[in-house]
């Protein structure tokens, strides 16, 4: 993992100093909250509904025990006992007060965390692969190419005040399990005849326009990267409309000037913005890929003994293979049936930190499906990992099934939102409960956004629920055929909304007809696929 | 009627106008009748509370109830974490807000 020198800590700890007079300066009322709140923001400290809502970046989703029992800290010392682990692969506290946040911001500061740019309009937090460095098919360790994108972003000075937000995602493997291609900027490390670089997607992402992000360039090599990058954001910067909030992202420009014009534009900046010698000497890079070299395996492969069946089924489903021989990813699923996706106690965070400085080399990682990974478990070492999980409720077997359900925070705690989404997944969940009826259906990524903003990615769901207000009461959409994977696609709504009772029916309507039609292994997205809508349009609406 | 109601500068809290001062309570609120929006002004500029606005609301036997779900779930908490509304002991505390 990437650790701080002494530039990266002064920076986060000025920074902290300087909040803690703004918040001052607020109390004292000496700056009115039209002042404060883009300065707050800029903290990653919003106002919701109950109170200030704190979100801290965990970049590309990669931290360590250390600092996973400090977000565990933070939960029991400043807020409820609980955290809120999200699709940007950060986490939120829900209860934080002004006057505490700055203590909050200088505890983080001592494990190398921070909040800052997990709002605003500048370049957010940094996603990327879980299983990155784990991962049998990765052309390389995205990481040390994401921590390059953090450093270059934080506090860049032409990209403080974009038009609007900027999302970056950056995977290295042919499977997708990122959302890459629904990010404002998209990168897949490739090698090309040997030589590292990057497929280079831009303005992709969901909200009230979902778009995929097109190829602007189908390889930038890894030399070039930081310069064609800010070639793309300066042609936004410069062009992105600042006279509409919805059409200000990149999206919105690609597509109203088409991705050839912006790619003309694009290699026109990179060519001058070359010249600037902006792209890290290959010693800086070295530096970096340091801290992400592979840990000191030492276990041989071995036969894991299946003869517990809970633990079998666990296996089955939540335990992926590594590339490394001997070893496994263990995915942990933050989404117990009837309970609130992405939320773990204070208890629960101090249970995985643990677990990953005995089993798993320290490291975790946080997906953008609100679950938490720990990517280096020996196999010897499974079933003790297992009990622990089982023992602190953390080992639900139900990862990729329609119970791993992704859900904003909704209107239980977002002042943007317009219906509940968790009580709508706790629904689905607890109706789906059944562990083989869940395997029987398979993969089936189910999503659900309180608001058209799409925090729950409903766009990319296999099948998507989006809750609107109907005069006053929540009604929620359907949309299936979403995907946020490599076979990327936007789902479309199936016909007129429902309130909540009547989504859950429909919902389970919807895998009646799956399970009827499918052939051979199909999942249900691959069935939707091949029928089409009508079949299911017959079943819900008929 | 209608009820004014916004975060406390520093606790974040919910609070709700009671005609001279604020209150968590939405039980505790006054109708503001035509007189929000002075009030909000004066408040806001005394630091008193954090990004106010006015609110329709209907008396009921109970007390004030906001007639949007928002402001209700605002009013007593998370639906789904009744354990941290501010009536946890109350079974019927959810079909208040719904």
């Amino acid at each position: 993992m990437y650790k701080y020198d002494h530039y990266d800590q002064a920076l986060v700890d000025a920074r902290v100093a300087e909040f803690r007079d703004q918040i001052n300066r607020r109390i004292a009322g000496e700056i009115t909250e039209d002042q404060f709140k883009p300065l707050r923001l800029m903290n990653g400290l919003y106002l919701q509904l109950h109170a200030y809502m704190l979100r801290v970046a965990i970049p590309y989703g990669t931290l360590d025990s250390r600092q996973m029992r400090m977000l565990a800290h933070i939960a029991r010392k400043y807020d409820r006992d609980y955290g809120h682990f999200t699709t940007r692969q950060n986490i939120q506290y829900n209860w934080i007060k002004l006057e505490e946040c700055a203590d909050i911001l200088e505890e983080l500061a001592t494990v190398e965390m921070h909040a800052i740019q997990t709002s605003g309009n500048c370049i957010r937090n940094i996603s990327s692969d879980q299983y990155a460095g784990a991962a049998a098919d990765e052309v390389t360790d995205p990481r040390p190419w994401a921590e390059l994108l953090r450093q270059w972003s934080t506090f860049h000075p032409e990209f403080s005040y974009l038009p609007r937000k900027f999302k970056i995602a950056v995977i290295a493997s042919p499977e997708d399990r990122a959302a890459m291609r629904l990010h404002d900027i998209g990168l897949e490390l490739i090698r090309q005849d040997g030589v590292l670089g990057a497929r280079v997607f831009v303005g992709g992402g969901m909200g009230r326009t979902p778009m995929i992000a097109p190829e602007i360039n189908p390889f930038v090599k890894a030399d070039d990267l930081l310069s064609y990058l800010e070639a793309c954001l300066r042609v936004y910067n410069r062009y992105g409309r600042r006279d509409n909030i919805y059409k200000a992202r990149i999206k919105i420009l690609i597509h109203e000037i088409g991705a050839d014009e912006y790619r003309r534009q694009v290699a026109e900046e990179f060519a001058h913005v070359k010249t600037l010698g902006i792209d890290p000497p290959l010693a800086e890079l070295e530096r970096i890929t340091a801290f992400f070299a592979a840990p000191a395996y030492d276990a041989v492969d071995v036969e894991t003994d299946r003869s517990d069946p809970d633990f079998a089924v666990w296996l089955d489903q939540n335990v992926k293979p590594h590339k490394q021989a001997g070893y496994a990813i263990v995915n942990i699923s933050l989404k117990p049936i009837g309970g609130i996706p992405g939320d773990a106690t204070s208890a629960q965070i101090d249970v995985m930190a643990d677990l990953a400085e005995r089993y798993s080399f320290d490291e975790l990682r946080v997906t953008h499906a609100q679950n938490i990974v720990l990517p280096y478990v020996a196999k010897r070492d499974l079933y003790a990992v297992w009990q622990g999980l089982r023992d602190a409720e953390l080992a639900d077997a139900n990862l990729d099934l329609i119970s791993d359900i992704i859900a904003c925070p909704g209107l239980d705690y977002c002042s943007l939102a317009n219906a509940r989404s968790i009580p709508v997944a706790q629904k689905i969940a607890t109706r789906f409960a059944d562990m083989d009826r869940q395997r029987d259906l398979g993969e089936l990524k189910l999503k659900i956004s309180g608001c058209i903003n799409a925090c729950g990615h409903h766009h990319a769901g296999h099948i998507g629920i989006l809750g609107v207000d109907k005069k006053g009461v929540e009604n929620y959409q359907l949309t299936f055929g979403g995907s946020g994977a490599e076979d990327v696609s936007i789902g479309k709504i199936i016909g007129p909304g429902f309130d909540e009772d009547g989504v859950v029916d429909a919902v389970e309507k919807a895998t009646e007809v799956y399970k009827a039609l499918r052939q051979g292994d199909e999942r249900f997205i691959d069935t939707y696929r091949r029928v089409g809508l009508e079949p299911f349009k017959e079943a819900i609406y008929g | 009627m209608k009820l004014l109601t916004g975060n406390d500068l520093g606790s974040g809290a919910v609070t709700w106008w009671t005609g001279n001062g604020w209150s968590i309570h939405v039980e505790d609120a006054a109708d503001v009748g035509e007189h929000g929006e002075a009030i909000l002004h004066a408040e806001e500029g005394a630091r008193r509370v954090n990004a106010p606005y006015i609110i329709d609301a209907r008396t009921t036997a109970d007390g004030p109830r906001p007639a949007h779900i928002k402001d209700r779930i605002r009013a007593l908490g998370p639906t789904v974490r009744t354990d941290l509304t501010l009536k946890p002991a109350d079974p019927a505390a959810g079909d208040w807000i719904i």
